[in-house]
């Protein structure tokens, strides 16, 4: 062989090992890597209740509610499968709507009950105008 | 690809054609972001913000496309000791990592109102900022290789090597919005699925890709040519200080 098909060849082992090494990473750290709890890993294995952690889902249709002393807000975090209630005191992100993304950012008081500290607003990955998305980008906000 | 071997005959190719991408990529570039941002629509969620977007994803994409191309051009010179794919490669890096710094610092600022944050430690966010170091350590690591090479003119070998094995990063960033849970969006533009982006807003970010992808081969073109300007002017220095 030709010590330039040689290099070649060497090369391509080399990548495909790289790749197979970052693959088998990616995979492996799939749960140590995502950014926040969904509710059925919590209801799975729940975290430790003293531990700050993220929990993601969307905001359940109609279950925002404003509580009584008028800064705390009560919400629905779900996602296929299961539902975790959140409390939260403060500002919500101007994003922040039902049926739409969430992720909070707090601790757990049990395996049903979640106190956030922050609100993050998730983003999705749909871009449109206003006069195409129709009254979507009417519903849910408090008021 | 080894016509151009000869320096001559590519300056002869390159010089043109830096003024021809330099030239259309900058004006198609000002063009599609001005109307992106003064003559597109508002995002029915985001609303204004949204016209960060047609800075923060050419940048983003030409932040990754860079590296590729140090990679392919790193590979080049490994195997085939191409003698102008290591100047390539190293012409690459500066102005990936000004676009990857760009999308850092535009994503950042679009965080902040759409999300409720300038910066989070998800996937996405931190492999970008890895990719964005690792430019750094390569231009750190290529002026040190050629200068401890010094006279000798080595080949660059070692930054060679770290450019290909850097690209392992790429496939981290694109894949952290598909297979990790992030706070970053999954992605809106894929050659198998089509696009979620509305088309009102999805041709002026095409446009502006394609500006900025042939400014970006403007500034690589003009990098190489300085590289080389460089590398004779030196020869020829050597030899009067010789006579």
């Amino acid at each position: 062989m030709k010590a330039k098909n040689q290099r070649l060849v060497l090369i391509m082992v080399a990548v495909v090992a790289m790749l197979g090494a970052v693959l088998l990473a990616m995979s492996g750290l799939k749960d140590q890597a995502a950014y926040f709890y969904a509710p059925s890993d919590v209801l799975k294995s729940p975290p430790a209740l003293d531990r700050p952690v993220r929990l993601g889902g969307m905001v359940r249709k109609g279950s925002l509610k404003k509580l009584a002393d008028g800064v705390s807000v009560r919400f629905i975090v779900e996602d296929e499968a299961h539902a975790i209630p959140v409390q939260f005191k403060g500002i919500l992100p101007d994003l922040f709507r039902e049926g739409s993304g969430v992720v909070a950012e707090g601790r757990f008081l049990n395996n049903q009950q979640f106190v956030a500290d922050n609100i993050l607003a998730k983003h999705d990955e749909r871009y449109m105008p206003p006069q195409m998305a129709g009254d979507q980008h009417k519903t849910g906000r408090v008021s | 690809m080894h016509a151009y071997a000869n320096p001559a005959r590519f300056l002869k190719i390159a010089r043109p054609l830096t003024h021809w991408f330099g030239w259309i990529g900058g004006l198609l570039l000002l063009l599609c972001v001005g109307w992106g941002v003064f003559a597109g629509p508002a995002d029915y969620l985001q609303g204004e913000t949204v016209r960060i977007m047609y800075i923060h994803v050419p940048a983003a994409w030409l932040g990754m496309a860079g590296w590729s191309g140090i990679a392919i051009a790193s590979a080049m010179q490994l195997i085939w000791r191409h003698p102008l794919a290591g100047i390539a490669a190293r012409a690459c890096a500066l102005p990936g990592a000004v676009f990857a710094a760009l999308c850092l610092a535009t994503g950042s600022i679009w965080g902040r109102p759409t999300w409720g944050t300038w910066w989070e430690w998800d996937g996405r966010l931190t492999s970008m900022l890895v990719l964005f170091f690792l430019y750094l350590a390569y231009m750190a690591l290529a002026s040190a290789e050629q200068e401890a090479d010094g006279e000798a003119g080595g080949e660059g070998r070692m930054t060679a090597i770290f450019g290909l094995v850097g690209a392992i990063n790429l496939p981290i960033i694109h894949y952290s919005v598909l297979w990790w849970r992030t706070l970053h969006q999954g992605q809106s533009i894929s050659l198998m699925k089509g696009s979620s982006i509305d088309g009102s807003m999805l041709w002026p970010l095409l446009g502006a890709a394609v500006g900025a992808s042939l400014l970006f081969g403007a500034v690589v073109l003009m990098r190489m040519r300085a590289e080389l300007a460089r590398t004779k002017l030196e020869m020829r220095m050597r030899r009067l200080a010789a006579s």
